[in-house]
């Protein structure tokens, strides 16, 4: 039995289709990744699985047990971190556990080893205002205030959208300390560079997984030969690219330039040629691997294209 | 350098709140026509600088001037010559493409005539010709943002200050909007650009990165990868971020 198991469940909302026939099967134990832009219809989906919205069509089982049917025990077992700061701003950081701790009749010091490692870092604020924290902090005390009652599975909807990189960094550290505890996460992100964080993850678009796998699985699918360009002026050399019609795709990833081509066509050293006869200066042309955003925007193409 | 190459030039600028100084004596130029990346963690002093630049609030103390004019004693010409886009407001959900634009236009103070003229010449550079009896809430989030930048610029600023402009936007989205700002940098329009994203700091010409309230530093992406033996601009960063004192 599968900690999260999803089937076909769809969910409209007057005209807009938020998902449509989506199915998930997540393991105990382990780090789930939803991964897609604003608008995917990730939010939806946490919010049928935290039993908080009721799903049109198909159905969905946490802990086995069934999001409609069973949703107050639903609720005893799941720690569900909202996308918005959902905490008290008027309580203090010690105000706002100890109201979600006696939520599900326990208290801090019952659970304390539970969150001891992240509320450590918060605990010399302990009289502070919610609403007065640093935005690291905040996050490290919804983490706190869902993990309380300790939940086997933790629902995290976009809880490093708009937090720097050092912050994501220490926080996604603190989601490999939970899941060590055997809690399963389910986490949803809109940076793609958070999917190889996971163990695995669905990529999600306008109501759809387009894909679902092992971060590297995904990767390894990728059906184009890929090259990573670079030279001198930037921004001309991609219009450039742009122009070669027997180059498929070519966008930006910061100091170069991704080009999908068909094998067999073009070889980086006859591109590295053909680029440098057009006067850019500093060309290099070499073979990369996709990451993630690639396999994305190739995924993400196809579904436009089948629909 | 002088007023008429540097396009911001800011000198000492600080902000105290109370006993918490958030901007910390910085002082930096922004040259005419460049993408000027502003990077800095959260809660390093970015958005009460970007403020103080768009005319929005008062330093403390040290001063500076945005297109020549005075941040501390200009700040109604300074936001009439500026465009500003962010994500987190730009356009009126509930009124239409055509009334946002009248809005806007307005705003700025075009002329009826030249308000019809600029929507025409944007929906048509937009793709958006169809769509402009569409109420903006009704667009996909790409759509927006893309006409929420050219908006920005309906008044022909010579600087437009972008405060994180790609969040949440899907990768392909994201990159077409970037491509739209290097069409637009390469027009003559100064970018001041703040973003989570540090592949976006590449495609900028310097990038400064805010430290607990002070630059701790300001160069190129090539220079600045060098200079901190990183291959890539997020290893600059956190080497920088992480010498943070302040939570």
């Amino acid at each position: 039995m599968g900690a999260i198991e999803v089937e076909n469940v769809s969910k409209r909302y007057g005209n807009c289709q938020a998902l449509e026939q989506v199915s998930l099967d997540i393991q105990a134990g382990e780090i789930y990744g939803l991964i897609g832009p604003d608008g995917a219809g990730k939010t939806t989906l946490f919010r049928i699985l935290v039993t908080l919205l009721l799903p049109d069509n198909g159905s969905a089982r946490v802990e086995g047990l069934d999001v409609v049917k069973d949703f107050m025990a639903i609720r005893r077992h799941i720690g569900y971190m909202p996308g918005r700061f959902s905490l008290y701003q008027d309580l203090t950081v010690a105000e706002n556990l100890d109201f979600f701790a006696t939520m599900f009749g326990t208290t801090i010091t019952e659970n304390y080893e539970n969150i001891r490692e992240i509320y450590s870092q918060i605990e010399p604020f302990r009289d502070r205002r919610a609403g007065k924290l640093s935005g690291g902090m905040k996050q490290k005390l919804a983490l706190c205030c869902a993990l309380v009652h300790r939940p086997s599975v933790l629902f995290l909807d976009e809880p490093t959208t708009g937090v720097d990189a050092v912050s994501r960094k220490d926080f996604w550290n603190m989601l490999y300390r939970i899941r060590e505890s055997g809690v399963t996460i389910l986490v949803s992100t809109p940076y793609m560079d958070e999917a190889s964080l996971c163990d695995r993850i669905s990529l999600i678009q306008k109501g759809h997984l387009i894909e679902t796998g092992t971060p590297a699985a995904i990767v390894a699918q990728y059906p184009h030969r890929l090259f990573g360009v670079s030279g001198k002026p930037a921004y001309p050399l991609l219009k450039f690219l742009r122009r070669c019609p027997d180059l498929l795709r070519c966008f930006s990833f910061g100091s170069e330039h991704h080009v999908a081509v068909e094998p067999g066509t073009i070889s980086p050293e006859q591109l590295q040629a053909r680029i440098q006869a057009e006067g850019f200066s500093d060309v290099v042309v070499r073979e990369i691997e996709p990451n993630i955003e690639d396999c994305f925007m190739e995924l993400a193409k196809e579904e436009r294209q089948e629909s | 350098m002088n007023e008429t190459e540097n396009i911001i030039i800011v000198d000492k600028l600080t902000k105290k709140f109370g006993d918490f100084t958030a901007v910390d004596h910085i002082s930096f130029e922004v040259h005419r026509g460049e993408i000027f990346g502003f990077l800095g963690a959260n809660g390093a002093g970015k958005t009460t600088a970007m403020k103080i630049l768009c005319g929005l609030s008062l330093p403390t103390s040290g001063g500076g001037t945005v297109n020549g004019y005075d941040l501390c004693r200009e700040q109604e010409k300074i936001k009439r010559h500026i465009g500003y886009m962010s994500q987190k407001f730009s356009l009126y959900a509930d009124l239409k493409v055509w009334e946002n634009i009248r809005l806007f236009g307005g705003i700025y103070g075009l002329s009826g005539k030249r308000i019809r003229q600029k929507s025409d010449e944007m929906l048509h550079y937009l793709n958006m010709t169809d769509l402009r009896d569409e109420l903006v809430g009704d667009l996909p989030l790409g759509w927006k943002q893309k006409l929420a930048f050219s908006i920005a610029l309906i008044h022909q600023p010579a600087i437009v200050f972008l405060d994180e402009p790609t969040g949440g936007v899907d990768p392909e989205t994201r990159r077409l909007f970037w491509d739209l700002i290097c069409e637009t940098a390469e027009g003559g329009t100064t970018i001041f650009v703040t973003t989570h994203y540090m592949d976006e700091a590449e495609y900028c010409d310097r990038v400064s990165i805010m430290v607990d309230g002070v630059i701790a530093d300001l160069d190129s992406p090539a220079a600045l990868k060098q200079h901190y033996q990183a291959t890539d601009m997020d290893t600059v960063f956190r080497k920088l971020a992480y010498q943070a004192k302040r939570e």
